[in-house]
């Protein structure tokens, strides 16, 4: 994922809140938060997870003129069917850490590392790179194939604001419903 | 406020409910603000016909969102340097979530003091969803 401009809005902070159910008036309230010690609205701790709102090949956002593998006239859209992984153009499978392929894969786990305050007003770049890789044998049988992708988010003075390392893991089939992940 | 390193100990711990019956509207809220529109967690006839589960999922990433209020009411705005979780059980429409977060550590390094957190979510059935740690700057 490479994104060359996520501007952080105020209003973009206020619905990420509401979906996260957290109303701190320094996300929310813009004269509260202005009185408070950070001096202003401020982003939620994994706010900079929707700067996917801002990458143009974003695989799981429908596209226009593009097919989608959510359900229309049949459950499967027109995408790969659930296990056969991701393969329409414009995907940015190639970019992703392994996490989060359709059907087969998912996200095992997510840090941050906060380096700056992350402030409506602010306009962020964020660059990714692969991280580590390792396998494991699955509790249910099959190999869990684990993979890193490491973002790192700058601010408008090109300051390192967030570093967000995100896990994914692939197994080989569609897990149960106990299964572990996302 | 922030929290004062002097207001707090090793094992101080609290819980806080994250949400009560949660919706698959909610589930879709999220997928709105956040950008992650995968029909896994917003489309119920793809999670179950196309994909065999037995409805759609929030996302991970919801999760851990909600739980981090948890940490933000107790240290303060802005306080936190570190939060990582693992996604240890999927949550599903209809889970309450209670997140519980105890301090682990306090340190003081050359540039203020801090605390580390663990910290762990569980749905109504009492199974941990996730689990994680954070770190945060004190007063």
């Amino acid at each position: 994922m490479a994104v060359e401009r996520f501007p952080v809005e105020e209003g973009h902070i206020l619905m990420f809140a509401r979906a996260i159910g957290d109303l701190n008036p320094v996300f929310t309230d813009r004269d509260k938060a202005a009185a408070s010690e950070v001096g202003g609205i401020i982003a939620p701790p994994t706010f900079v997870a929707a700067s996917a709102q801002f990458d143009p090949d974003y695989f799981l956002r429908p596209k226009e003129g593009q097919p989608w593998f959510g359900s229309g006239s049949r459950p499967s859209g027109t995408a790969p069917r659930a296990g056969e992984g991701e393969s329409e153009p414009g995907d940015s499978k190639g970019e992703r850490g392994g996490g989060n392929r359709v059907g087969s894969g998912l996200h095992a786990e997510q840090r941050f590392e906060y380096h700056k305050v992350v402030r409506a007003g602010d306009v962020l770049t964020a660059t990714t790179r692969p991280g580590r890789t390792w396998e494991k044998e699955g509790r249910r049988g099959g190999t869990l194939h684990f993979g890193e992708s490491v973002t790192e988010y700058r601010n408008q003075d090109g300051e390192l604001v967030v570093t967000a390392t995100s896990v994914g893991v692939r197994t080989e089939r569609v897990p149960d419903q106990s299964g572990k992940g996302e | 406020m922030a929290l004062r390193s002097s207001e707090v100990k090793v094992g101080d711990e609290r819980a806080l409910v994250l949400v009560e019956d949660l919706t698959r509207t909610r589930i879709v809220q999220y997928a709105g603000a956040s950008g992650d529109y995968n029909p896994l967690h917003t489309d119920e006839v793809f999670a179950r016909e196309a994909a065999g589960f037995p409805s759609v999922f929030a996302h991970g990433m919801l999760t851990m969102g909600m739980t981090g209020r948890i940490l933000t009411d107790w240290v303060g705005d802005g306080r936190l340097t570190a939060y990582g979780v693992r996604f240890v059980g999927q949550v599903w429409p209809g889970d309450t979530l209670t997140a519980t977060a105890r301090v682990t550590a306090l340190r003081e390094e050359p540039d203020g003091s801090f605390a580390d957190f663990s910290v762990e979510t569980r749905n109504q059935r009492g199974e941990v969803v996730l689990t994680g740690t954070a770190s945060a700057r004190l007063d």
